[in-house]
Formats: structure tokens, sequence, C-alpha cells
């Protein structure tokens, strides 16, 4: 994952108390790699977030918990095609993954 | 007289492992971990798997798209046999020649191999259809190792030949960040593989080199100096390479939609009567060599990102044979539109089909970004062509002419799988226009649509994308 | 859930871009700190 300086940056500028991550990957698998980046640590060893775990709550736009938040006409004209054509089910799997193995450290 | 026509369409691959290292990801890797060199040049894959790879063979238009579907994956372990070199559309040049014309694509001097070298590439293309005698004037004699150590010495950039180093590139000046041996090498590979698709492309077609009035490259490099960055005109520096006599150009600029901009303009500047003939052409994007090389390396596969390519384009006044481009029915991103994927393909689907009369069933085939899914998938990066068809039946879904589950069925019909080297814009739809064109002419289809995008929020200069579409249309004043 | 929650954004070329996820937060009341978009093609 490239720009893992930026996020590790704006990390070191704001804490983590309050910070969350929202994804907008197109599939399971790259969804599981940038949920894994930004809570235990770049799963590829090699960027600046390799070995740092930022343990932030992570979440993909698509999933349950943010529709609900969310304002139904935004969530509408944004990505309501997306929710078609993505396969959510398997993508939210793979990002709760990450969030409940924060929760249990 | 109807709207421009499409008369033909080439396609080239260069294979190129020693320049994966030189890629811009490999680039910045190599420094921080003393192994990574070693762990890339054993995954590189040899010519013959490079030509032999399947999608490589879709690309160059020996094999239909759609036969990859019927093809055991992993493509790279499933390779075909004794596979031909040269396609229906172009070929696959071996690092050794591709070195060869990287050399004569050289004014400045900037490019040495050793005599040795100089020999072996000279006799690698001396027979091949595309060289003239002046070409294998212009590799000189080679220096000698000691002169080519000195370069090196004073800062050139080692050039290998299969793990052996066999020459160098100069910087073009003293201090000028934008004219380093890197930088140029990755203009001077833009340029040449660009020759190589014009080429190609004229090598194909009934046209002569001298009815070429304009050229348009719609490469991502941008060529220029400290005081012009990216101010190019590599388009006119392909056509003097390529023998168009009678052709200026100009370079158009949009990431990866700029084949889509370049093909629009092309066709507009011939129905407006400016000019009869253009090219398009759209050179390798050498930084992308080894880009996703950790997922590949990672998953125990070769690196998938090994070749550079190029392709060209003739666009021409409507020759009542050739299908056409329907330049009423033009798909674009406007300013005032989200950039969300689906603002983006309603932008370039949904509404040009809508505001013609047209569902999105009457298209036969959906050319996307045609990015091979082999080489995206393991660096977690998607299938993006087959993303595309799902997003574009959405629409139907929504439209209530399709049902959810019928999804998968709607991309084998109208879509296909991506066979394109994941080189920015040359996978932006256009591998498709050589097959659109062939199938519309044999009467198999009618109407093909192409759609690019572009991420031109990478330049920081905007966090909005970019897209566009066209529909390329059986000639409706067809005498045939 | 994320009222006075601040959010980075990280969006993708191909699944949603940034701008995208940041209003969809924005509109559940979060503060967007960081939106980018990730290209790898």
């Amino acid at each position: 994952m490239e720009d893992q300086g930026l996020i590790k940056k704006t990390v070191d500028e704001h804490g983590t108390e309050d910070l969350m991550v929202v994804l907008g990957t197109p599939d399971a698998e790259s969804a599981g790699i940038f949920a894994e980046t930004v809570t235990i640590g770049d799963p590829a060893f090699s960027g600046p977030l390799a070995g740092v775990q930022l343990g932030l709550p992570v979440y993909h736009v698509l999933e349950p918990e943010v529709k609900e938040a969310a304002d139904p006409q935004v969530f509408e004209d944004e990505v309501s095609l997306m929710e078609i054509s993505l396969d959510v089910e398997a993508i939210s799997k793979e990002v709760r993954r990450f969030r409940e193995k924060i929760k249990q450290e | 007289m109807g709207y421009p026509v499409v008369q033909g369409a080439s396609y080239i691959l260069a294979h190129a492992p020693d320049l994966v290292q030189y890629g811009s990801k490999p680039r910045r890797e190599i420094p921080k971990d003393p192994e990574l060199l070693e762990k890339i040049q054993s995954s590189l894959r040899d010519f013959t798997a490079a030509k032999d790879y399947p999608p490589h063979q879709v690309f160059l238009g020996n094999r239909e798209p759609e036969e990859l579907w019927e093809m055991e994956q992993p493509w790279y372990e499933n390779a075909l046999q004794n596979s031909p070199r040269k396609g229906k559309w172009g070929e696959i040049f071996p690092e050794e020649e591709f070195y060869g014309w990287l050399k004569i694509a050289d004014q400045f001097d900037l490019i040495h191999y050793t005599k040795e070298a100089t020999e072996k590439i000279r006799a690698a293309l001396s027979d091949h259809s595309l060289v003239e005698p002046e070409d294998l004037e212009s590799l000189g004699e080679g220096d000698s190792e000691d002169q080519i150590k000195n370069f090196i010495s004073q800062g050139a950039l080692e050039l290998y030949l299969k793990g052996d180093l066999i020459g160098c590139i100069r910087d073009g000046h003293d201090e000028d960040k934008n004219l380093t041996a890197d930088i140029l090498l990755e203009n001077l590979s833009v340029k040449t593989t660009g020759f190589l698709a014009v080429k190609s492309l004229l090598e194909n077609i009934d046209q002569k080199e001298e009815d070429i009035a304009f050229v348009i490259n719609c490469g991502e490099e941008g060529v220029g100096d400290r005081y012009q960055r990216g101010a190019g005109n590599l388009a006119k520096a392909i056509a003097e390479m390529g023998g168009l006599e009678n052709s200026t150009g100009a370079d158009v600029k949009a990431f990866c939609n700029a084949p889509m901009h370049a093909s629009v303009i092309a066709a507009s500047l011939i129905d407006s009567g400016v000019f009869d003939h253009i090219v398009l052409v759209g050179g390798a994007s050498m930084a992308k060599l080894g880009m996703k090389m950790q997922g590949h390396l990672e998953n125990d596969m070769p690196i998938m990102e090994d070749v550079l390519a190029g392709t060209a384009v003739l666009f021409s006044k409507d020759d009542q044979v050739n299908p056409q481009i329907r330049l009423d029915t033009i798909g674009k991103h406007d300013v005032k539109m989200a950039s969300s994927q689906q603002a983006i393909l309603s932008a370039l689907v949904d509404k040009p089909l809508q505001n013609n009369g047209l569902t999105i069933f009457d298209v036969d085939k959906y050319s996307s970004e045609l990015h091979n899914p082999e080489i995206t998938v393991p660096a977690g990066s998607g299938n993006v062509p087959h993303n595309n068809y799902r997003l574009i039946g959405s629409f139907a879904v929504k439209h209530g002419l399709l049902d959810v589950d019928e999804l998968d069925e709607f991309e084998k019909k109208y879509g296909m799988p991506g066979f394109s080297p994941t080189q920015g814009h040359i996978a932006s739809a256009l591998p498709f226009l050589g097959f659109a064109r062939e199938r519309i002419l044999k009467g198999e289809m009618t109407r093909t649509l192409f759609l690019g995008k572009g991420s031109l929020f990478l330049a920081k200069m905007t966090k909005t994308s970019d897209g566009m579409s066209f529909i390329l249309e059986e000639n409706s004043n067809s005498t045939q | 859930m994320f009222e006075g929650k601040k959010v980075m954004c990280i969006g993708e070329r191909d699944g949603i871009p940034g701008p995208a996820i940041e209003k969809i937060i924005e509109s559940a009341g979060g503060k967007s700190i960081l939106s980018l978009t990730q290209c790898f093609v």
C-alpha cells in the first residue's frame, strides 16, 4: 500500500483517540490488506507502517454500520450501485476480522 | 461523408526483464532491502515464457480475449506452447532488439553499449522487417569496456542484458533533475515503443506514411526540462522516427484517460475536415515495471510487470467500409459530477446511451480498462474489468432490466477478461479496438463502447477523477 | 457512530474514491481529516 507515510503522519499529528479509518477498496482481498495495515501493521513489511500497530477501528464504507449512520440520500447518490456490484458480504467479513482482532488485544 | 473511421490498430510488447529494477517501485525498495534485487532477478520470466503467456498472445491478436476464460489459471503456469512472436496486431520484441531500437531512438549520444553488445544487437536486429540500413549504421561500433566503466563512475546508469552489464545511459545535463539518466531512459522507452507501434500499424495497413498529417501521443510520460516539465512533444519525435514526413503532432495528457481524449480529438479533427489521417500513439510506462512486485513475490509468482507495451491507431475520414466513431454519443465526466465510480460510469455509459435512445443491451461489447487481473489481484488491487462490468450491469439492474443474479452472465456476454499489461493508459480500453474493428467488419458485432478513466488526483491538483467514452459502430454508409 | 470522530478516508480508484467516502462519513457526523484515493494501475 502506497501512502502509508501520509497515514502515519496524520496519526502522529492527531493521535489515535477518536480516530477511525473508513475504506473504499473494491474486493475482500484488498480490504483485508488495507485493514491489516491500519490495525496490526503493513503485511508486506516494507512501508512506514511495517511493525506499527495503529490499532484503529476500521470500517469499509459499504458495511451496514456505515450505511445506517449515513444520510440515505448521500449514500444512494454516492455508492448505491457499488453496493449492487461489489461483494459487500465478503468485504465486510474481512474488515470485521481485523476490527475484532484489535478489540481482543 | 459520415463520421471518421478506424482503419486499424497495432499493439506491441517489448520484454524488458533487466529494466524491472529501474521501475519506480523496485528502484525505491531495492535500497531498503539488500536481498530484494536478487529476489527480483530470480523471479523474472525468460522471453519464451513472456511470449507464450496467454494474455500476451491475446494482446498481440493471436487469440480472442474470451478464450482466456476457457484457459486454466494461473495463466503464467499454463503457458501456450510455441506461440508465434508476431500476432495480427504487432509483435513482442526480445530485450536485445529493444535495446537496439532504444539506441536508434537516441539522438543525443546518451546510450552507450560495449563493442561486443553492439555486434550482438546488430546481428539480432539485422533481419527484422522494420529495420532500415541506416538504423543499423546508427548503432555505431560501440565503446570499450573501460569507457563504459568510466561513464558509470561519472554517474551513468548501468544497462544489463540477461544480468550482464552491456552498457549505460548518461545524464542529459549536469544539473537538470528532469534530464537524469533514469528519466531519459523512461522517456526513450516511450519513444521507442511508440515508434515500434506506429511502424507495426503501418506495416499492416494499406495507407502510406506520407498520407499521415498528424500524430497524437497519449502516453503518460511528460518529457521536458527544468523550465518546462512535461512540456512534450513526444508525438512529433515519434513521427520523425517513424518517417511520417508530412506529419506534425502534439501530446494529449490525462493520465489513463488520455487515449479516450486523444481518440475523440483525432476523430473531431478529421470530422471537421482539418486532417484526413491521424495516428494516435501511446508508448510504454517504464516506471510501472515491477510496480506490484511485492504482491507477486509474496505469492511465489514470477514478476508479472516485465514488459513494456505500445499501441497505435489510425483514424481516417469515412471510407464507407471501416467502423465509425459516433461523435454524437461521446460520454464525458463533467466537473459538476461526483467522482464516485457510479457517477463516472453513469456519465460514460448510462447517460450517452439513454440520450441516444439506446439501452445497455444495444452495445455488443463494453471495452473498459482491460488490466490483466493476474497482475492486479495478487497485489490487492482487485479485478478491474470484472468490477467495471458488474457496475455497468448494475445500471441495468437499477433500470429493472436485469436481475442481480444475472450480473455474472452479463459480464460473460457484454464483457471480457482483462488481458492488457498494467501500463496505465495502454490498458485503457484501446486493446480491444483491433478485435472490435475486425468483428464489426465481419458482421459479428454492431457496436462497441470504449471507456477510460483517469486518476487525476494523483497529481495533487484536484481531487476529482476523469472519464470519457465513445462508441465504435458499423459503418452506416457501408456499401459492402 | 461517527459523531465527534475524526476519520481517515482511504479510498480506491476502482472501488470507492476518497471524496465519496468523505461525503458519506460527513453526512453521518464524522470529520474527515485525511482523504486519499489509491491507484494501482
